[in-house]
């Protein structure tokens, strides 16, 4: 079959299944799975660049995803200004401290030889901490005292939140700097597990500094680049208008702000899939594509593979970091606790894989479709196994395990799914060209 | 009397837990670099690995309850290991010959051999929540502890107590039994060498005979019975959750890296550092520095460099600077 015919067959197939979902289950929740899935097809789409590019095993994931996330606090929400009265200038000093403390010590290193370095470098980082927690650590406690409640931190600007979206990607770029400036020396396994390893140190980092996004006590409420479902229902016009189409207002709101959301995600994703499309066919691409399979080679031809894997691992985690701060935006609100690895690292591995790596495309038809499985597994799961229970007695006890046993089906598919693709059919459903 | 007193504060907080917590993570991390070292490839799916021999064993020990054998004084999981060992054994090797065969017999890269794992370590998952659910589960029985902090007190007449849970004992005296038992297997048998020549030069092994099925058969042996040993341990001193043993997965290769990959002394010294940078880290001075001080300096804060919640992002920044200076680890490991 001709690819471009098999391509749109199978986008097509992923469209089927929504549509089925919408018939069947409501079209909310047919739009809230389009929402996450265009997300994590962008999600997808920054991995594929790193991996399917450049063959860099990035499992940072995570990480990107929620600084995109804190952009939109850091952004939209108004800013508190007593909690920036009463310490908001000491936390910025004491966090020039800090940087300027990492300076020295890279100073230090650079500029002694032996023993001396050891000791100018240890001295400069001692003196430096205690003088970064004398400054910082009395800024964050009068911060952090301002109405705990309901604040209890610095708050954001106040800008629209529409643009924490290319913020999210810069501040994802930046941490992907400082992470590819150290770590992209190390071979494939050093850097997935040094990635994985910022990726905690991110969320640590989130779930603890209460003045910079409240930690652990979430941000709720973050504005909205649509209209709230309140507003429609109170607005006689799109009350009449909703009557027209044979919806109650409710209804018709919930649906309103929803495919505002999803025409807004398609927009960013189109936008992102192009340009993805232009490098992948570009004499950037085919560097990058060269670099990747044969770095020795590439090398050689004077390509310089430290600095292009740099440039791609930071595109690449910026539009993580773009989706991260979409899907923020989606939810209203920042939940630190909820980042966790299974699902915004290695979910999104699968989505690549199971698509096919190298495969612009095949990274978004990965994303819905494994998006759609991860929301409809647990349905699907405790329908088989409700059937398969129906068939048992009553009584007995393994009944009641197929049942329970439904709520874990999710894992436990995905990784089979990832396990077959890689086996049978390993360039995924739409392989490299 | 204040110096003792500041010892004592400093073993009971520091030294005694973070031994313990070293010592399970030197025997998790001596699976990983084991596998690393054999099979050539990171093992994601060693925390679950860990997860399912421990399920296993806490099964083992329902049973053993239910028929009303206990252990005396100390936990009856213990009499449940190798039922739990056998079981992970079993797993482990059908999972071998089910999924990484193919991808050995194809020489396919490393890098890949990692994402399989990550299938693999999805699948385990997902097992392990079907089979023991997602719940809290202690299955420490038998006494709690050695010495108890008022015992201690009343003993030696100072204001610290020292208090040594049996769980701590026991995980530091099997991983010293199970360290010495893996060191003679592999310096002094014939498949243990056997297995060290393979991991040193994979071809010249194959030319001197060795029957690589057998070396790589026998390593997932060794890494079954390390890593249920590993999860069970860690499991009767803080509990079971299917959770938590994933996450554990980052300490430990953390551990198995700063030591050095491939290097068995490496993954044990760096389980150690690992273990006692996250807590002199996260520690409280305070209590041991109001002690030394003259009054007149005590400190008011709690003198904690950080938070523990940071305990994790302790390991990885520490397994970042040694990574800065020694590409290789401590131990200088494999570079494949």
């Amino acid at each position: 079959m001709n690819p471009t015919l098999k391509n749109t067959a199978l986008f097509c197939g992923v469209g089927l299944l929504i549509l089925g979902t919408g018939l069947v289950q409501g079209w909310n929740s047919a739009l809230l799975i389009v929402n996450m899935g265009l997300i994590s097809a962008i999600m997808a789409l920054g991995v594929n660049l790193q991996w399917g590019f450049a063959g860099l095993f990035n499992i940072g994931v995570m990480g990107f995803v929620a600084l995109g996330g804190l952009a939109t606090v850091l952004i939209a929400m108004p800013p508190v200004g007593e909690a920036w009265a009463a310490g908001g200038v000491q936390i910025i000093l004491g966090l020039i401290a800090g940087a300027a403390t990492i300076a020295a010590a890279i100073f230090a290193q650079r500029r002694f030889e032996g023993r001396m370095r050891v000791f100018m470098t240890l001295g400069v980082l001692v003196i430096g901490f205690i003088a970064y927690r004398g400054v910082f650590d009395p800024g964050v406690i009068a911060v952090e005292a301002v109405n705990p409640a309901a604040t209890g931190n610095l708050g954001g600007l106040g800008l629209p939140v529409i643009i924490a979206w290319p913020v999210g990607g810069l501040l994802a770029a930046g941490a992907a700097w400082i992470i590819g400036k150290t770590a992209l020396g190390l071979r494939s396994d050093y850097l997935a597990i040094a990635t994985l390893g910022i990726a905690e140190i991110i969320i640590a980092i989130l779930k603890n500094e209460d003045w910079l996004a409240r930690g652990v006590k979430n941000v709720i409420g973050i504005p909205r680049p649509v209209p709230l479902e309140v507003d429609l229902q109170a607005d006689p016009d799109f009350v009449t208008r909703a009557a027209e189409f044979g919806l109650d207002p409710v209804t018709a709101s919930t649906l309103y702000t929803k495919f505002a959301y999803a025409v807004l995600f398609t927009i960013v994703l189109v936008i992102l899939l192009v340009l993805a499309q232009k490098a992948l066919n570009s004499p950037w691409g085919r560097m990058m594509r060269a670099i990747r399979d044969n770095e020795t080679a590439a090398e050689a031809m004077g390509k310089d593979v430290t600095a292009r894997h740099l440039q791609i691992f930071i595109l690449g985690s910026a539009i993580c970091g773009i989706s991260g701060a979409m899907m923020t935006t989606l939810d209203g609100q920042l939940t630190p606790g909820s980042y966790q690895p299974l699902r915004f690292t290695f979910l999104v591995w699968v989505m690549v894989i199971v698509g096919g790596s190298g495969n612009n495309f095949g990274a978004v038809l990965g994303g819905l479709l494994i998006w759609w499985l991860w929301v409809m597994v647990e349905p699907l799961g405790l329908a088989l196994m409700g059937g398969l229970a129906g068939l048992l007695p009553e009584t007995s006890s393994l009944r009641e395990t197929l049942i329970d046993g439904a709520a874990h089906m999710r894992l436990l598919t995905m990784g089979l799914i990832l396990l077959l693709v890689l086996r049978f059919s390993p360039r995924g459903l739409i392989p490299e060209r | 009397m204040d110096f003792l007193n500041a010892i004592v504060a400093l073993a009971n907080f520091v030294i005694v837990p973070g031994l313990a917590y070293g010592a399970q993570l030197a025997i998790g991390a001596l699976g990983v670099t084991l596998i690393y070292g054999i099979l050539r490839f990171s093992n994601f799916a060693h925390g679950d690995t860990m997860a399912f021999g421990t399920a296993m064993t806490i099964i083992g020990t329902n049973m053993l309850l239910a028929l009303g054998i206990t252990f005396g004084p100390l936990p009856t999981a213990l009499l449940a290991l190798p039922f739990g060992i056998g079981m992970t054994i079993l797993l482990v090797l059908a999972i071998d010959w089910l999924i990484y065969k193919f991808y050995r017999d194809q020489r396919a890269k490393p890098v890949i051999l990692v994402i399989v794992s990550m299938g693999v370590m999805f699948v385990m998952n997902g097992v392990v929540r079907f089979i023991i659910g997602v719940d809290d589960i202690r299955f420490a029985d038998g006494e709690r502890f050695i010495v108890t902090a008022r015992e201690f007190r009343d003993m030696t007449g100072l204001r610290e107590g020292l208090a040594i849970k049996t769980t701590q004992a026991l995980t530091v005296v099997v991983a010293v039994v199970v360290v010495a038992i893996l060191f003679w297997f592999l310096n002094k048998t014939r498949t243990g060498k056997s297995m060290r020549a393979f991991s040193d030069n994979e071809d010249l092994a194959l030319l001197s005979g060795i029957n690589p099925d057998w070396v790589v058969k026998v390593t997932w042996m060794i890494v079954a019975a390390l890593a249920t040993t590993a999860g069970v341990l860690y499991g009767l001193d803080k509990s079971f959750k299917a959770f938590t043993y994933f996450q554990l997965l980052l300490p430990i290769f953390a551990a198995a890296i700063v030591g050095g990959l491939g290097n068995p002394i490496g993954a044990i010294a760096g389980g150690f550092v690992i273990a006692f940078s996250e807590v002199t880290i996260t520690y409280a001075w305070k209590k041991v520095l109001v002690y030394l001080m003259p009054d007149s300096l005590e400190p008011d804060g709690l003198v904690q460099l950080l938070s523990t919640d940071y305990k994790f992002a302790v390991s990885f920044a520490i397994l970042i600077i040694v990574l800065l200076f020694k590409p290789t680890g401590l131990f200088k490991g494999q570079s494949v």
